[in-house]
């Protein structure tokens, strides 16, 4: 097993890991903010699956779907702050 | 709601994002990509300077109503299909011109097909997102 293979072992059971624990805070947050930022936080740790997993597998095509998921996720957090803001000045 | 740092950096981001729409739907055909994915991200693109700048802004930057980008878009679908029965092949058969675009590539009727595509999940996304904002204005 190269290098490169124990890294991406390594950072897929830590990504997965963290992705438990984001969920953790997105079933029990408290707040509503709380589970905007893991909902922001999921994503970013599903854009790092990506990538990790077009090192494994040794292709780009993949990357592109990170791309358009970095914008997407960053529109869900913009908007849900958007309205957030809205409901309470009502 | 008006934010200054959004409202900024939405001016930058939409060229960019439609650059890299337009690159999705130049590339479709063969790699991963296409006409719909395309018409999302352009779609997200609006909305992001809509959600900075206002429903307004985000029309007149526009320029054109969504329900024509609807229009034009099924209308290029469909004038795609007609080279095909002209040339006497099969109903909806991709025909492609034998001269190489630079920057583009063969232009064919999957091209045409794509961008008519493209059109319709513009449309159809601004038009549901300029419907929700005006609905509660």
């Amino acid at each position: 097993m190269s290098f490169i293979e124990l890294a991406t072992n390594i950072s897929v059971i830590t990504i997965g890991l963290s992705i438990l624990i984001i969920f953790f805070r997105l079933l029990v947050g408290p707040s509503i903010e709380d589970r905007i930022v893991a909902l922001d936080l999921l994503s970013a740790n599903a854009i790092a699956f990506i990538a990790v997993y077009a090192i494994q597998n040794k292709t780009t095509t993949f990357l592109d779907v990170g791309v358009i998921l970095a914008i997407l996720a960053f529109l869900g957090t913009v908007a849900f702050a958007f309205y957030l803001e809205r409901g309470t000045r009502r | 709601m008006f934010s200054v740092i959004l409202s900024t950096a939405s001016r930058y981001l939409l060229p960019l994002l439609l650059i890299f729409s337009f690159f999705l739907l130049l590339r479709g055909h063969n790699e991963p990509g296409g006409g719909f994915v395309g018409g999302l991200v352009a779609a997200a693109a609006y909305a992001l300077y809509f959600i900075a700048n206002g429903v307004d802004e985000a029309e007149k930057l526009l320029k054109a109503e969504p329900i024509r980008l609807i229009s034009v878009g099924l209308f290029l679908a469909v004038i795609s299909t007609i080279p095909s029965i002209l040339i006497g092949k099969n109903f909806m058969t991709g025909v492609w011109l034998d001269t190489n675009f630079p920057l583009i590539g063969k232009i064919g009727t999957p091209l045409v097909f794509d961008v008519g595509v493209y059109l319709l999940v513009l449309g159809i996304a601004l038009k549901i997102i300029f419907s929700l904002a005006e609905e509660d204005r």
